[in-house]
């Protein structure tokens, strides 16, 4: 691209002449040369976000389709389609265009399935691609933008999918609306103007449907897209994170290269990951919308559930109790009027509290660690869970406070399907909503330490064989087998931040936050173990094993004779 | 009308004109409340009665108490009617197994005859709720109209695709799929364990009809989008996408790199 001068090479096939014609117009080879011999690490828990992605582009290429049949319009109509049971009746047109897409267009019902199935993988993939870069820590430094980034994500997919299973106008959208609603409404001063605003009136109007179908093709896949780019574009600068492993390291990358391995694998992983969810959306039903019939203001079925995502929300409404207690007979309601204003916390407080907790917690975290490990060291060589026993066990309580809240949501199913009072499993859950993650932190924490020490014992003492033999004057030991030495490099070398103790600061002074850090820092620390020295595994090697391999040889002589 | 006109003022005047008015509303309220109730041409013999009455003192009046007068242990069956006494032995759920939050369906323990004698039996007791009309369980009415009163007094613990729903403590309304015509009819005409019932005053026979019609089409149709994995809504999509789809998923993953050190 130097000046006017014409490239003197002539490029001997038809390709090579196109690709010439390419580069000498865009400069785009060496980019690409840099960018496809970029190395990345092999290992299945690395491909969740893949998922995510490739979920995501099949939502893209069924959910244009589906615009192209759907009408986001409240007007009243009457069914004359194909569906028997909900002929005649009246409805708003834009369930009556959910039911076309389902029963008169060709392919709309498949395409539908696969765009709903698609949309549940994607928020799973997310989640999960999430939990593994919280329980690597592969959150730390340079990764905490990304891992922001990722947390927008996933609200933003929480988004997509509520603005789109509201937008069929059937009876369940139209309840999952109708807690959205109240829930807005229970905010002080402005949740009735806010609630007014969003419905054009009061709920359920007739403005909903086509504002919502507004946000959810256009303004939330945008946002998605473009943190989606941002995100891919660090994972690139970054690079990838990799497991312990011999010869690995924060300074290099042990893989293959994009180009060829991992642009056919991704492309192949691609289809894969199509093929399943096309098989789901062919062999299996999901949101059966003419089930519910049109949307009425009255009726609330059994089992309505949002999806899956937001179900920890719902969960968290259906564990609150309406009422503090009784006393001395008169009920204490979570509802107050101040100065006119009707304040209901037994709304307001399940809605808003946990997961504001959660989230809070989850965009803080990266931050958290860096402060009480005083670590600002980059770090590219994940940590094996048990490595780390105090964030996967603070992990494993936010997971578990999670979970109750979901499980929460299916309290009426838990029920019946286990045979148990609905009350007995609200009461549990209840219980378990303050004291789940606290028993989780403890059981994690332990089974981490206890999974630490077996590595040590076993990295010092080789792997028990089962292998009982008798000395000469009598003793019987079991023979221990040395371990080769690529394993016992995963069970010894990982870095374990010790017990930091307050430092002062620049005027020799240790103050107060510096005091709470050590604080924070002992509880991280303090009962950690610590990995295995090479003078500890010297020593290990003097006793045991050559002692033992001494007799053996001796045994067998003797034997043979 | 001259002399009916002169006693006008009779000291009596007021009390049969009472009467009269009594009579009369009396009557058209029986006659009106009667032509609304469908009601079956089954004619109970005086046999019927009496074998039921046996069978009734053998089987039922320990907890019914005796002549169906009701115990600590059961409620009095003095009113409840044939058809109450048809779905609740019909479906098995009577003789209980234990007493419990609610009573179980099961095979039936009384073949057809035994039922219709028992149920001649509990009827001669106190007027109530007739077996129903065979012309309201032909699954001909209108499915459309039989989904919307479905949706609006059953879905609530029904489920919208009639799939079932817990209830407090214990309790629930099970799933419809399968329940024939005539017991879904005696049901809602009855409401047994826990259902309310729903007389003709609230939905009509031509109404209860067309629930019929409903419940028929949905189960005979089938589900149009493939498995419909138990027709519970989002909580088993959910956790077939988490089991299914992730699991197939994961699977695949590791295959792809089952090639790495």
């Amino acid at each position: 691209m130097s000046g006017a001068t014409a490239s003197s090479y002539q490029p001997p096939t038809k390709v090579g002449r196109i690709a010439d014609f390419v580069d000498q117009r865009t400069g785009a080879s060496p980019l690409l040369r840099e960018f496809g011999r970029k190395i990345f690490p092999d290992h299945w828990s690395f491909m969740f976000g893949e998922v995510a992605l490739y979920s995501f582009v099949i939502l893209l290429l069924s959910g244009t389709f589906l615009t192209f049949f759907f009408n986001p319009s409240m007007a009243e109509t009457h069914y004359e389609g194909a569906y028997v049971p909900l002929r005649g009746m009246e409805m708003s047109v834009a369930y009556q265009s959910s039911l076309d897409i389902s029963f008169e267009v060709r392919g709309g019902l498949f395409m539908r399935q696969v765009h709903h199935w698609a949309a549940l993988l994607f928020v799973v993939s997310l989640g999960v691609h999430m939990l593994r870069v919280f329980f690597t820590g592969a959150f730390r430094k340079p990764r905490e933008i990304n891992w922001v980034i990722g947390g927008f994500l996933l609200i933003l997919a929480m988004a997509a999918g509520f603005t789109g299973y509201s937008l069929p106008d059937d009876l369940l959208s139209g309840n999952g609306l109708r807690i959205i609603d109240g829930v807005i409404k229970s905010i002080p001063l402005v949740g009735t103007w806010i609630s007014f605003f969003l419905f054009g009136g009061e709920f359920p109007g007739t403005a909903i449907i086509g504002r919502l179908y507004v946000l959810h093709i256009l303004l939330v896949p945008a946002l998605i897209l473009l943190l989606l780019v941002l995100h891919l574009f660090f994972v690139v600068l970054h690079k990838h994170t990799q497991y312990p492993g011999p010869g690995r390291n924060d300074g290099n990358v042990v893989g293959y290269p994009l180009g060829p391995v991992y642009a056919a694998k991704a492309g192949g992983f691609f289809f894969i990951v199509f093929g399943v969810v096309a098989l789901m959306a062919a062999a299996f039903t999901i949101n059966p919308i003419w089930n519910y019939g049109p949307y009425d203001p009255s009726p609330v079925s059994a089992g309505t559930q949002p999806d899956w995502y937001i179900g920890w929300v719902d969960g968290a409404l259906r564990l609150m109790p309406g009422v503090l207690g009784s006393v001395d007979g008169y009920r204490q309601h979570f509802e107050f009027v101040i100065f006119g204003q009707t304040l209901t916390l037994n709304v307001l407080l399940p809605a808003l509290v946990p997961a504001g907790i959660v989230f809070t917690v989850l965009f803080t975290y990266p931050w958290i660690e860096r402060w009480i490990t005083k670590d600002d060291r980059e770090h590219h060589v994940l940590d094996r869970p048990r490595n780390a026993p105090t964030r996967t066990a603070i992990g494993m309580a936010g997971f578990t406070f999670y979970c109750v809240m979901w499980a929460a949501a299916a309290s009426d199913l838990i029920a019946t399907h286990f045979h148990v009072s609905l009350n007995d499993v609200t009461y549990w859950l209840r219980t378990l909503f303050f004291l789940g993650p606290i028993i989780a932190f403890v059981v994690t924490k332990r089974v981490a330490l206890g999974l630490q020490r077996k590595d040590r014992e076993i990295a010092l003492h080789g792997r028990e064989t089962g292998r009982i033999v008798r000395l000469p004057h009598g003793e019987f030991i079991e023979v221990h087998a040395p371990l080769d030495e690529y394993k016992r490099y995963r069970l010894v070398s990982f870095e374990s931040p010790a017990v930091l103790p307050a430092q002062p600061n620049a005027r020799g002074i240790v103050d107060r936050k510096e005091r709470r850090r050590a604080k924070l820092s002992r509880w991280f620390f303090e009962d950690r173990v610590a990995p295995v020295t090479v003078a500890e595994l010297e020593a290990a090697h003097e006793h045991g094993h050559e002692a033992i391999a001494a007799h053996e040889e001796e045994t067998a002589k003797s034997l043979g004779h | 009308m001259k002399a009916l006109s002169q006693k006008r003022r009779h000291p009596l005047a007021v009390l049969a004109l009472l009467v009269m008015g009594l009579l009369l509303t009396g009557g058209l309220y029986a006659m009106a409340s009667s032509a609304n109730q469908a009601k079956a041409d089954t004619t109970y013999t005086a046999s019927d009665i009496s074998e039921g009455e046996k069978l009734f003192v053998a089987n039922c009046a320990t907890c019914h108490g005796m002549g169906g007068a009701g115990s600590d242990s059961g409620p009095s069956l003095i009113g409840v009617g044939a058809a109450a006494v048809d779905f609740q032995v019909g479906t098995g759920r009577m003789p209980m197994q234990m007493q419990g939050p609610q009573a179980y369906k099961k095979p039936a323990q009384f073949n057809e005859e035994q039922t219709k004698q028992l149920s001649a039996y509990v009827a001669s007791l106190g007027a109530g709720p007739a077996l129903p009309d065979e012309a309201m369980l032909d699954g001909k009415g209108d499915a459309t109209h039989g989904g919307e009163l479905f949706r609006v007094n059953c879905a609530m613990c029904h489920n919208a695709a009639a799939a079932g729903g817990a209830l407090t403590r214990g309790k629930f309304a099970p799933s419809l799929a399968g329940v024939t015509e005539k017991h879904i009819y005696e049901a809602m005409a009855t409401g047994p364990q826990n259902m309310p019932v729903f007389s003709d005053a609230n939905i009509s026979p031509e109404g209860k009809r067309d629930i019929i019609t409903f419940l028929k089409t949905i189960e005979t149709q089938g589900s149009p989008g493939g498995a419909d994995l138990g027709a519970l809504g989002p909580v088993s999509e959910g956790l077939f996408a988490w089991v299914g789809g992730l699991g197939v998923i994961i699977g695949f993953t590791i295959w792809l790199t089952s090639r790495s050190s």
